[in-house]
């Protein structure tokens, strides 16, 4: 089976994170940049996957030069090779131009199966995967806590408010997962040794035959007016418990009407 | 006045509050037309209630085959109602399929979308919080009308009863739509809480709270304060909780009048779920402990000691 793994580099989220002044793109610079939590799930599955049923599996990332840590460090956990859709132009890039940049890199590489994470942890959107089926005319079976593949037959499982859902398809597939799916590996010394190897190919728009003008700030779809930081929440009281502690709490919950 | 698109998001056959907060808030942009996709019979249960809340149209899509798909019938109808109609925009609920739904309504229409929006303006400007609830981005669809989801709980919905009039929608689903298929809905018990994302009070419990069965004890105290229960990932992960109850960057965004942080250390990926609450309440031995620093009210001490007192002290003040 031939799977693609979609890996974004994104600011740390245990860290502050900021919005550049000049142009309110996300501050990668003053950023200590990871690999986003969920797509290492991702990974995780699709190396389950290739150790069960055999196949390769690639990085796909669109990211600006420094994404090429990431690719490193995802390659350590054991995929074959990494795509990197590098080009200055996609700088300020909207959420459906990424669609359409990532759907190009993936017709090139005919996978039978997308694995991506269900959101990243800076946009949060969890409308990629989606946009991705969309564009290619590809399955959608996203936010997986469980993936089971039968020959071409994908069957997951999805948490929904009131339990859960099962739901079926053929490959091609676009496959989104979160963190309940599995416990993702820790690269190995040899995986690090060996992941420096591996290729990693590098494709600019020109080579999907995108124009500059479809992406980046000149093609985005959505645009930021203004962005500011929201001034921290203050502490209010804080009590010792003196053994009265349960008592104080409720007094301050009776006191603003909640009991 | 121009009509704008609210999908409604039913469960178990009822209209949720996520939906109501969406229409309130197209009120403001203009007249609410909500949009009801699902199995026959779905929306005459539904259509008194979006009156209730000012929709002053209902369309109505229903078909026995939409229940076997997901995302793809709403987004077959929601295409189908903006390219015929103009409206000037598309709202739609912030859950996972909301946003799934959105994100294809965007590729098929060329259209910007923006998600987790907690307020629009009448001229379109949507405003998200972000960055765990650091950062205020104000921003704009500027291909197409705006197509944005409500983040849940970020309004607080209000009736604007009207009689809506109730129009029929056909849309026959395209081989593309058919492609993932629903092979079974399971439905587990939750008892009688309120949803988590629509709670007026949630009480979460965290590491501190120390095993499953302790986890009874957030349970009572939400009980009594007619809450729903949520849970760090600290507490998911070691299996105090089930996962779909987790609050923060990976789990729900939570922005309840009270949140009631029982033995959780407040990280910045928890803050990210429940920062914006209107007023939170933390119980945690370990003064230190950085949700202290966005407590309303803090309690330094045992939540095994704590916890059994406040909830007596509730009895006896409901006696
Ligand atoms: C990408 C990413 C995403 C994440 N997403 C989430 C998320 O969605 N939600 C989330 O919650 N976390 C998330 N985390 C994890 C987060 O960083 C913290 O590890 C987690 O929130 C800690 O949970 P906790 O506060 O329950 O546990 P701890 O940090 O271990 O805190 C336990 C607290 O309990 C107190 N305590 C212990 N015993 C008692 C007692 N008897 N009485 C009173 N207090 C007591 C301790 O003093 C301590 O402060 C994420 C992390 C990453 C990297
Ligand atoms: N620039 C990118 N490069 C590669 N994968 C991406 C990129 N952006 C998003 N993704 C994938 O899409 C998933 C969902 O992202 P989002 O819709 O931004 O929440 C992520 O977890 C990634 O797997």
């Amino acid at each position: 089976m031939k799977i693609v793994v979609l890996v974004k580099q994104v600011p740390d989220s245990g860290a502050e994170r900021n919005l550049r002044s000049d142009d309110s793109t996300v501050d990668r610079d003053s950023a200590n940049n990871v690999i986003n939590e969920m797509d290492e799930y991702a990974i995780e599955e699709a190396l389950k996957l290739r150790e069960a049923h055999g196949g390769e599996v690639t990085i796909l990332t669109m990211g600006p030069e420094r994404a090429a840590e990431s690719i490193r460090k995802a390659l350590s956990m054991g995929p074959d090779k990494a795509v990197h859709v590098l080009d200055d132009a996609l700088h300020g890039s909207c959420a459906l131009a990424t669609s359409k940049v990532l759907a190009a890199a993936l017709k090139t590489l005919e996978p039978d199966l997308v694995i991506a994470g269900a959101e990243s942890t800076d946009a949060r959107g969890q409308v990629l995967p989606h946009m991705l089926a969309e564009r290619l005319g590809a399955a959608a079976l996203t936010g997986a806590r469980k993936l089971t593949v039968d020959g071409a037959t994908l069957t997951i499982e999805r948490q929904t408010e009131e339990g859960y859902e099962v739901v079926t398809a053929s490959t091609p597939a676009v496959v989104s997962v979160w963190d309940t799916i599995n416990e993702p590996r820790y690269p190995s010394f040899k995986g690090i040794m060996e992941a420096k190897k591996k290729p990693v190919q590098t494709l600019s728009l020109g080579d999907l035959g995108i124009d500059a003008g479809e992406v980046g700030f000149g093609g985005a779809s959505t645009a930021v007016v203004e962005h500011a930081r929201r001034p921290p929440r203050q502490g209010g009281t804080r009590v010792n418990d003196d053994g009265e502690g349960g008592v104080k709490l409720v007094e301050f919950l009776v006191s603003e009407k909640f009991v | 006045m121009a009509e704008v698109l609210v999908l409604v998001k039913p469960s178990q056959g009822k209209v949720t509050k996520s939906t109501l907060e969406a229409l309130t808030i197209a009120r403001g942009l203009g007249e609410p037309a909500a949009v009801v996709v699902g199995e026959p019979g779905l929306a005459s249960s539904i259509t008194d209630k979006l009156g209730e809340y000012g929709a002053a149209k209902v369309y109505v899509a229903e078909s026995d085959e939409f229940g076997d798909y997901l995302v793809t019938p709403q987004v077959a109808v929601l295409e189908k109602l903006v390219r015929d109609g103009e409206p000037a925009a598309v709202l739609i609920p912030s859950t996972q399929e909301g946003k799934e739904v959105a994100g294809r309504l965007a590729v098929r229409l060329g259209n910007g979308v923006l998600t987790d929006v907690v307020s629009l303006d009448t001229d379109g400007i949507a405003t998200q919080v972000v960055f765990a609830g650091s950062t205020i981005v104000k921003s704009k669809v500027s291909r197409g009308i705006p197509l944005v989801t409500i983040r849940p709980s970020s309004v607080t919905p209000t009736p604007a009863p009207t009689t809506p009039s109730v129009e029929p929608v056909a849309v026959a689903l395209g081989e593309a739509d058919r492609l993932a298929r629903v092979k079974e809905r399971v439905t587990e018990a939750k008892g009688a809480r309120p949803e988590l994302t629509e709670a007026s009070i949630v009480v979460s419990g965290g590491r501190g709270v120390g095993s499953a069965d302790n986890f009874k004890l957030v349970e009572e105290l939400a009980d009594l304060l007619g809450a729903a229960v949520g849970a760090s990932r600290a507490a998911t992960d070691s299996g105090f909780y089930p996962h779909q109850f987790q609050v923060g960057q990976t789990g729900k965004t939570v922005s309840p009048q009270l949140y009631v942080a029982l033995g959780i250390s407040g990280a910045i990926q928890h803050r990210a779920g429940m920062q914006t609450s209107k007023t939170i309440v933390a119980v945690n031995k370990d003064n230190e402990a950085p949700i202290f620093e966005l407590a309303d009210f803090g309690v330094v001490g045992d939540l095994f000691k704590v916890v059994p007192q406040a909830a007596e002290e509730i009895r006896k003040h409901k006696a």
